[in-house]
Order: C-alpha cells, then sequence, then structure tokens
C-alpha cells in the first residue's frame, strides 16, 4: 500500500510564533495523481509545499514524499522531487540554456540522456526559439515554463508546483496545464497549488484549504455535489439589494454575490418560488433564474462560512 | 561531494560576475583603484617643507646658511619677510611650516667662536612632520657649522648608522606591501560577502535549497570564482607596487602567492560566513567592511607597529588574520625572508581559514527559518 502513495502527511503543523499556517494536515496523495491544493493567499499553500519539499521543517506532525520522512531524510526527498517556487527561482541574468544545465548539474543528470532530454523539454514548453535569452528577458508565461523545464529535468517522482499559473496569461495557462497532462500520463504525481477556484477543476483531486485547514477534499465533481443541496443562480438589475432580499427569504440557506447574479443555496428547489415572490416584492427585476452545479467558488465559500 | 556540482555553481557564479558590471568594477578595480590613491596619499616622508626666512644678518655667512637648507631638498623658501610680525602670518596660516629667524649678529657671533643664536621655528601642530623637520635641521646646521669651522672639531662619536632593507627610508616601501595586504583583507571579504545573501534576496535561494546540492559543494562553488579574482587582484597589485611604486621585490615569487592564496581562502571564508549570517547584501556588505578594514587598517601593524601598542590591544591583533599577511608580504617584499620564517604566520592564517570556513559550513542551513 505504501508504494502506492507519493506524499502521506500525518498532523503535519506548522505555526511561526502564535500564527498557525498549517493545522494539523492529515492527507494522502497517490502516485500519478494530479492534487490540487486550492485557496486564497494566506490560506498556508506555500507554507505546505515548503514543507513537503524540505525546504522549511514542521513544528509537530510527519510527512512522507516518496517514501522518505521530510524531518529525517529531506535530503533524499530532494533528489526524487522537483520543485517550483512561487516566485521565480531561477537566475534572471542567465540564458534559458544556462539555467537548464546548472540545474541539470546539479541533479546530476548523466551527459548521455542531456542532449534527449533538454530538446523534449524545450519542445513541450515552446522555449526553443528563446534558448539563448536571459531568463529575466521572458515573459510570465515563458518564465513559469522555463521554471517547469528545470523542475523536470531529473525526471523526478513528485513534482511540487506552487502557484505556477500565478499572473500568467489565460493562453498560456491552458499551455502550462496542457505539459502538466502530458506528465501524468507518465506516471508523475503532481502537487500544485491555486488560487484560482477555476483552475481547480482541472485537478484530479481537489482540498480546499482556508487558514492551514483542509475544509473538504475529493475530486472536482465530487467536491462540486457536496453541498447536499440545490443551488439556484438568478440574474438580477440591483444585485446589491437583491443579496438583501434573498438573505431574509425562509429556506435559502446562504446567498453568494457574484457582480450582477446571486447564488443561493436551497433546503429545497421549491423554495426558489419564494424567492421569485420576494424579489417582485421588492421590485427588484429578475432578468433569468436556473438551477446550476454550484462552482468550487461557492463550496469553498459555503464551507468557510459554514465554520 | 561532487566535483560536478561544485563546477556548476562555480561556472554559474562566474557568469553572473561576468554580466554585472557593478560587480566586475568592484572585484578588479576597487582593488587597483584604492592601491593607488591610498598608495599616494599615505606617505610618512617630509619633502618640500615650506620655508620662510626673516633674516636680519644679510651677510655672506647668512645667506650661505639658507643656501644650505635649500640644497638640503627638505626645505622651500617660500618668502624672505622683513618683520617678525610676518613669521606670525605665515605660520599661522599655514602657508609655511618652518620659519628660520638669523638674528644681525650672526656673522659677528661666529666670527667670534661664539653661539649664532639662529632662532627655527617648527609647526608642530603635525607632530610627526615636525618630529621629522626638527631632525632635518639639525642636520642641516651641523653640517653648515663643520663646514664654516673647516672640521677643526671632530666629533667624539662619529656613528655610521646603515639601515637595512630599506636604505633609503623611503617610506612608500613599507607602506605599500601592508597597504596591500590591508585592500586585500576588505576586497576578499566584500567580494563573497554578497553572493549568499543576494541569492536570498532574490528568491533564488529556495529553488537552489529544494535541489539535491550539499552545503560544503555551495560554499567551495562560491569560493572557487572569487579566489580565482582575488589572485588577479594580488597580481595586480604586486604589479602595481614593483613597477608603478618602485618597490623593491627582494622574496620567492612563488611564496608570495601561495601564502596568498592562504590569506585569500580565509578572508573569502570570512566573507561567506557574514553572508550566510546577514541574508541581506546591505547588511553583509556593511559587516565585511567594518570587520575587515579597521582592523586591518588599525591593528595590523600596517600602520602603527604593535609591538607601541597597549598590551590588550597587543593580544587583540593575534586575531586579526591581515596582522599575518602584513608581515609576510613586508617581509617577502622588502627583506626577501622564505617560508622559515613565516611559518608561524602561515600556520595561523591556516588555522583561521580552515575554521571561518568549518564555521560558515555548519552556519549555513538548507532550510527557510
Amino acid at each position: 500500500m505504501n508504494k502506492a502513495i507519493a506524499i502521506r502527511m500525518l498532523n503535519l503543523t506548522k505555526s511561526f510564533g502564535d500564527n498557525i499556517a498549517v493545522d494539523n494536515l492529515n492527507l494522502e496523495i497517490e502516485k500519478g495523481e494530479l492534487f490540487g491544493l486550492v485557496g486564497p493567499d494566506g490560506a498556508g499553500k506555500t507554507t505546505i509545499m515548503r514543507l513537503l519539499t524540505a525546504v522549511m521543517g514542521p513544528t509537530s506532525g510527519k510527512a512522507w514524499v516518496a517514501g522518505h520522512s521530510i524531518a529525517q531524510e529531506g535530503e533524499r526527498i530532494k533528489e526524487k522531487i522537483g520543485y517550483m517556487s512561487q516566485r521565480f527561482g531561477l537566475y534572471e541574468d542567465l540564458t534559458v540554456m544556462e539555467n537548464i544545465f546548472f540545474y541539470a548539474d546539479l541533479y546530476e543528470v548523466p551527459q548521455s540522456e542531456r542532449p534527449q532530454r533538454i530538446e523534449r523539454l524545450l519542445g513541450f514548453s515552446n522555449l526553443t526559439p528563446f534558448k539563448d535569452r536571459l531568463a529575466g528577458k521572458l515573459s510570465g508565461g515563458m518564465k513559469q515554463k522555463l521554471g517547469l523545464a528545470c523542475a523536470l529535468i531529473h525526471t523526478p517522482e513528485v513534482l511540487f508546483l506552487d502557484e505556477p499559473t500565478n499572473g500568467v496569461d489565460p493562453v498560456s495557462r491552458r499551455d502550462f496545464w496542457r505539459i502538466l497532462y502530458d506528465l501524468l500520463k507518465e506516471e508523475v504525481t503532481i502537487f500544485v497549488s491555486t488560487a484560482y477556484l477555476d483552475e481547480a477543476e482541472r485537478c484530479g483531486r481537489i482540498g480546499l484549504i482556508h487558514k492551514g485547514r483542509i475544509l473538504i477534499e475529493d475530486s472536482p465533481a465530487i467536491v462540486k455535489n457536496s453541498l447536499g443541496y440545490p443551488m439556484i443562480e438568478v440574474w438580477v438589475e440591483d444585485s446589491r439589494a437583491a443579496l438583501e432580499a434573498v438573505r431574509g427569504v425562509d429556506g435559502v440557506r446562504s446567498v453568494n454575490l457574484y457582480g450582477d447574479r446571486l447564488h443561493a443555496t436551497l433546503e429545497s428547489p421549491d423554495i426558489s418560488r419564494r424567492v421569485v415572490e420576494r424579489l417582485g416584492d421588492s421590485g427588484i427585476k429578475i432578468s433569468s433564474l436556473r438551477e446550476i452545479t454550484p462552482s468550487i467558488e461557492d463550496i469553498f465559500l459555503s464551507q468557510v462560512e459554514g465554520r | 561531494m561532487k566535483v560536478l556540482r561544485i563546477k556548476a555553481i562555480a561556472k554559474k557564479e562566474l557568469i553572473q560576475i561576468w554580466r554585472d558590471p557593478l560587480s566586475l568594477a568592484m572585484a578588479f578595480l576597487m582593488p587597483v583603484m584604492l592601491l593607488f590613491i591610498f598608495g599616494y596619499a599615505i606617505t610618512l616622508d617630509v619633502n618640500n617643507l615650506k620655508t620662510v626666512v626673516y633674516d636680519l644678518d644679510k651677510s655672506n655667512l647668512s645667506r650661505e646658511l639658507i643656501t644650505e637648507f635649500r640644497e638640503s631638498g627638505y626645505f622651500t623658501v617660500v618668502d624672505n619677510v622683513n618683520e617678525h610680525r610676518e613669521i606670525d602670518r605665515y605660520l599661522d596660516s599655514g602657508k609655511a611650516q618652518v620659519a628660520i629667524a638669523i638674528p644681525a649678529d650672526f656673522s659677528r657671533n661666529i666670527l667670534k667662536g661664539e653661539n649664532a643664536g639662529l632662532q627655527v621655528i617648527v609647526d608642530g601642530s603635525d607632530s610627526n612632520t615636525a618630529t621629522i623637520a626638527i631632525g632635518y635641521i639639525s642636520a642641516v646646521t651641523e653640517l653648515y657649522s663643520q663646514r664654516i669651522k673647516g672640521s677643526r672639531i671632530t666629533p667624539l662619536i662619529d656613528p655610521r648608522v646603515r639601515v637595512w632593507y630599506n636604505p633609503e627610508l623611503k617610506s612608500r616601501n613599507y607602506i605599500i606591501p601592508g597597504l596591500i595586504a590591508v585592500i586585500m583583507a576588505v576586497i576578499a571579504a566584500l567580494l563573497t560577502s554578497l553572493t549568499i545573501a543576494r541569492e536570498w534576496e532574490r528568491g533564488t535561494m529556495e529553488q537552489l535549497i529544494s535541489t539535491p546540492v550539499k552545503t560544503p559543494e555551495l560554499i567551495l562553488g562560491k569560493l572557487i570564482p572569487y579566489f580565482v579574482i582575488g589572485f588577479i587582484d594580488v597580481i595586480l597589485s604586486v604589479m602595481m607596487a614593483v613597477f608603478i611604486f618602485d618597490v623593491p621585490l627582494r622574496g620567492n615569487l612563488v611564496l608570495l602567492a601561495a601564502l596568498s592564496s592562504i590569506f585569500l581562502f580565509g578572508g573569502l571564508s570570512l566573507g561567506i560566513l557574514i553572508s550566510i549570517a546577514a541574508k541581506s547584501q546591505l547588511v553583509a556588505s556593511q559587516i565585511s567592511m567594518v570587520a575587515t578594514f579597521l582592523p586591518a587598517f588599525l591593528l595590523s601593524g600596517f600602520m602603527y607597529a604593535i609591538a607601541n601598542m597597549p598590551k590588550p590591544l597587543q593580544i587583540i591583533t593575534y586575531a586579526i588574520p591581515a596582522r599575518y599577511f602584513v608581515s609576510i608580504l613586508k617581509g617577502i617584499f622588502l627583506k626577501g625572508i622564505t617560508l622559515k620564517f613565516l611559518v608561524l604566520e602561515t600556520v595561523l592564517l591556516t588555522v583561521f581559514g580552515l575554521a571561518v570556513l568549518a564555521l560558515a559550513n555548519k552556519k549555513f542551513k538548507k532550510r527557510i527559518v
């Protein structure tokens, strides 16, 4: 059983003084999974990444990555993982190739395997035309792809990516995810964090994290259906007034505002009639109303509110 | 330890220095400039003492005396004054450092064989210069009296002083080798003090410590390129000393290179240690300046003889590596001494370097926080 587990956390905790950044985490990630750690800034995502990559020590609890303890065998772990820190960690005054060669040397990639590996990495990241460009002169998306290429140069067992698509344009973001899917075919375990809730659906399994705690953890489909209650989406003209009005309706569990629309969780589907009546009474015009599957964001908000 | 990784880090570091004009300037221009500026600025020789003459006698004998002063090469007569008050003006304003007042009965007294009563006033506000000036004045007047008396009186004791190692007593000859030691102490620590801190500041360290690179590999990889730079700096400095400042280089060049390497290794390791402890480039560079420049300048025996210091200070000087390098450089340059006379210095410098390196290795953690 242990073989199939790539990452295991047991009561993993990290605190900085009084501030508990990671609170008693228990999680298992299987080999070959694409696990997404999803949550807002300051939720503790980076700290978890640092603990698992053994660049930071835990306050208490344990964790194993690729079969090695993060506390005792950190250096063994470092041979088997690839890590892309949140802040661009490569040398901006070195060229693309110089960065790649530097990391190839650090990971002791055999000379004989280098040409084909580098060619492949440059190929899938579309960096080939920029081989001799200084890393600092690359666009945001390119930088992230170079970071990924450097983290993959030694074909790691587990790949840790800390908000790899942060500040990257949508097209590059899609490219980036395509690369990750290709890696999954090679049995690489990917542990990725993101603050973009819409990106969570791209993962095989996600954990919603808030204030150092995992709120809910499962496949995106199951997470989205975890509400256990129907949800309606209402497009209105005066959404702020509508928010107040709908909040007071009996049988409405929660309401969230998304610009011109509201997402409301209902005790039962027939409550939606009461919502329509209340909005009509308040003189608010409804453009459309339909039952929807909650988004990851809805789940996140309802989970945070439930605490 | 893997040579491949050490090489990778050394190469990366070299590329970074090469692409950064500021680092390059600090590596090669700064030591040369410092040596040039300090080499010319710091001189303990006294030449061209500005002198005013107040000659009331206006005789052949008094004119001969003035000529004697002028021709000694140490005095430059800036003016002849006709009033005693004017001497005050010259000395007060600093336009003259020496004033010679020749009384009206100067030649008469000499011819009578009596004391001629020559008055010489020296600006004592720079006591070092004053002491030297007084020495020159006595020499010139003595020479003069001997000449006019036709060497009738032979002195009872006639010491024949021979100055070894620096026969012309040129202060530059002993200042420059010491100066090289001081400058290299500062440059060595300064060069490496930025390298670890820079990686933390730029965020490249987090990536680096997530790889299997070992601490000694990282430290050695960072030391090697700066060692090469430091060594080039030593070569440049020695060449400047010999060809620009005309300092005699009497010792063995190989010995000079070997001992300089040992010193550099300690200085560079100190910079790395500071860089590890400080984690910020600004703090690291300031600490390394203060930690190397002041002790090297004041307590290494470069400026002030250690034997003349109070006992507690003397003890402190043993902990200052520049002290040993100053005596090594002075010894090799001026005395041409061999390793036999520098064993203690060599051993202590080696111990210092190894200790600092071990400390740096222990202090560096591949961890954040």
